[in-house]
């Protein structure tokens, strides 16, 4: 596929704007979305061999969001690259259609449904393993959280996929070191985590989850043939690109005014910043 | 071979499809592996990793039979049957071992006696529990040709009952004879418990009491108009388990009971706790399950409705 830095930048402007606009009227997981938005943008301009034409062919390469809340931020890639129609955001938590605070397999675009954390792991091994007996080419890339990670069932579904050889699955770690209420490192600390992935006998890599050229230069062609699964952690920021909101522990489920929303948006743009007044996070 | 490894064989042959999953319990399908090749994947002690993988397979188009212990894959995976099978509604196969009074000397943590329950808890999730090995592979066999989601309790005894047909998934089955229009006793039961009550009613029938047993291999979808019947006919309805009361078919009759406006008399006969891990024909005795505690409880339960029927009669003569 085609990478033009550009490109990518624009579509991840408009992409937390998408977010952005999400945030308000019962609100969303904004500082979650806004993290992984750069990697959702690359991999899907990019990467992933994912188009509107080709949704339902066998061969199109799986994204799965493990990290269900930051759906705003796949949404809004949706949205920009024509997967799902744009005027539908504006649908968020109208229980009319399917888009709410986690994906919905019903919206065009979304391989699995997730909410509960650990689970895609494994349902994207047995896509792995599927595409593998298929002999086709395609590869699976799941999104994981960071605080994700204290989950078991990862640990478990890590050591299964080694000992499967999934070589054409490929797990990204949105690694924006907060978890719901805190820094990771505060309540689980996580580091070292790319020996973590090692010793469970994975391909590690490690980049600036916000720097496009960084990453096209960093994530491989899938399947790698050399019988190990692949983990990227994405070192990224929480509300990363609104310095309001940006690596704040009490940022994570944001709920704005529509004035607050503007102001956010133009801070977005950096042309002035923005006057927050409402409520913090309330623990979830 | 047994007749599900048979089965496994012969339906991965002509179905693409299939792929046979377990969490390191080869138990009851050692020929299987090379059989299969890569489709028989063993994930190691890992139910919920199997499960999700399962659901990942189903999605790509895959009928999934998974084959783990009983209690590990309904109660370890039990979130992710639910997320990833029951919400999406793929076609995974759940097949459970030592259910029941099946745990042998495990011990509680090995006694899946809550599963019936916990799985028909949940939407889209079919739950059946054939009495034999020739109903399990029957009824497998009947999922294969049309997949769905279902838990099924694993058994490989030999003929609980003398079969005039093939079993048919969601129908009950009178297993006593049926000329009896209004018996004074209706026991419904299924599983593993089908043979001990049957010897319970040839106990039974030499005292003079007539009953009429149904077998629901299926209790989710259930044979309501079976369980209906029954309890307009019969004075009394026994339900036999080897599972919990709470959230097993005893509460699945009377649910049907109080919905359907049937004034009945319902009896459970089934566990009321964990019970002391031992040799089966032991386990069955002190739990009052096999065919002579099970005779000798209907009669206790006979006595005392016609004592109960006898006071009610004088009261209201008194008044």
């Amino acid at each position: 596929m085609m990478y033009d830095r550009n490109v990518c930048e624009v579509h991840a402007l408009r992409v937390r704007e998408h977010i952005l606009a999400m945030s308000t009227d019962g609100g969303c997981f904004t500082g979650a979305s806004l993290s992984c938005a750069d990697l959702l943008v690359y991999l899907y301009t990019s990467y992933l061999n994912v188009r509107p034409d080709n949704l339902s062919d066998p061969d199109r390469d799986i994204l799965l969001l493990s990290k269900g809340h930051d759906v705003p931020a796949l949404y809004g890639t949706f949205a920009e690259l024509g997967i799902l129609e744009p005027g539908r955001l504006a649908n968020h938590l109208d229980c009319n259609d399917h888009i709410y605070w986690h994906p919905n397999r019903a919206v065009p675009g979304v391989e699995f449904h997730s909410g509960s954390l650990g689970h895609l792991l494994s349902v994207g091994m047995g896509m792995a393993l599927s595409i593998r007996l298929e002999q086709r080419q395609s590869k699976v890339v799941v999104i994981l959280g960071d605080g994700e990670l204290n989950e078991g069932s990862i640990w478990e579904a890590c050591q299964v996929a080694h000992s499967l050889h999934l070589d054409n699955l490929l797990a990204i770690v949105d690694r924006n070191w907060f978890q719901a209420n805190m820094p990771t490192e505060e309540l689980s600390p996580l580091e070292p985590l790319d020996e973590k992935f090692r010793a469970f006998g994975w391909n590690v890599l490690r980049v600036d989850g916000h720097d496009f050229d960084a990453l096209h230069s960093v994530l491989p062609d899938l399947p790698l043939r050399n019988g190990a699964p692949t983990v990227l952690i994405a070192d990224t920021m929480r509300g990363k690109g609104v310095p309001s909101i940006e690596a704040r522990a009490d940022r994570w489920f944001c709920n704005f005014s529509q004035d607050e929303v503007r102001q956010l948006t133009e801070e977005l743009h950096g042309t002035s910043s923005a006057t927050l007044v409402s409520p913090t996070l309330t623990v979830r | 071979m047994n007749r599900y490894e048979i089965l496994l064989r012969d339906r991965c042959a002509i179905d693409p499809r299939i792929m046979v999953l377990t969490a390191e319990n080869r138990g009851h399908m050692r020929s299987v592996p090379p059989l299969l090749g890569d489709r028989f994947v063993d994930v190691g002690i890992a139910e919920q990793t199997m499960i999700g993988m399962a659901a990942g397979l189903a999605a790509r188009g895959r009928v999934v039979v998974v084959h783990a212990l009983a209690a590990f894959l309904t109660l370890r995976a039990f979130e992710f049957i639910r997320d990833d099978v029951a919400i999406p509604n793929l076609p995974v196969i759940m097949v459970g071992m030592v259910p029941g009074v099946l745990s042998d000397g495990n011990g509680p943590t090995h006694q899946a006696i809550d599963d019936v329950g916990l799985m028909r808890a949940m939407p889209n999730i079919g739950v059946f529990c054939p009495a034999d090995e020739e109903e399990f592979v029957e009824g497998m066999a009947e999922l294969f040709d049309n997949p769905r989601p279902c838990y099924v309790r694993y058994i490989g005894s030999q003929s609980a009952y003398r079969r005039e047909q093939r079993t048919t998934l969601q129908r009950g089955i009178v297993l006593s004879d049926e000329r009896e229009c209004c018996p004074d006793v209706a026991l419904l039961t299924y599983g593993a418990m089908v043979p001990h009550v049957l010897e319970a009613v040839q106990q039974l029938e030499q005292t003079g009491v007539s009953v009429r047993v149904v077998h629901l291999p299926m209790i989710d979808p259930l044979d309501e108009s079976i369980i209906v019947e029954a309890l307009h006919d019969a004075a009394v309805t026994v339900v036999v388990e080897d599972h919990l009361i709470r959230s097993g078919l005893y509460s699945v009759v009377c649910e049907i009971a109080v919905r359907n406006r049937i004034h009945a008399s319902v009896h459970p006969i089934g566990l009321p706790s964990w019970f002391a891990a031992g040799r089966l024909p032991q386990v069955l005795r002190v739990n009052g399950l096999n065919g002579e505690s099970i005779a000798q409880r209907v009669t206790a339960i006979l006595n005392d409705e016609a004592t109960m029927q006898r006071t009610t009669n004088g009261e209201s003569h008194a008044s």
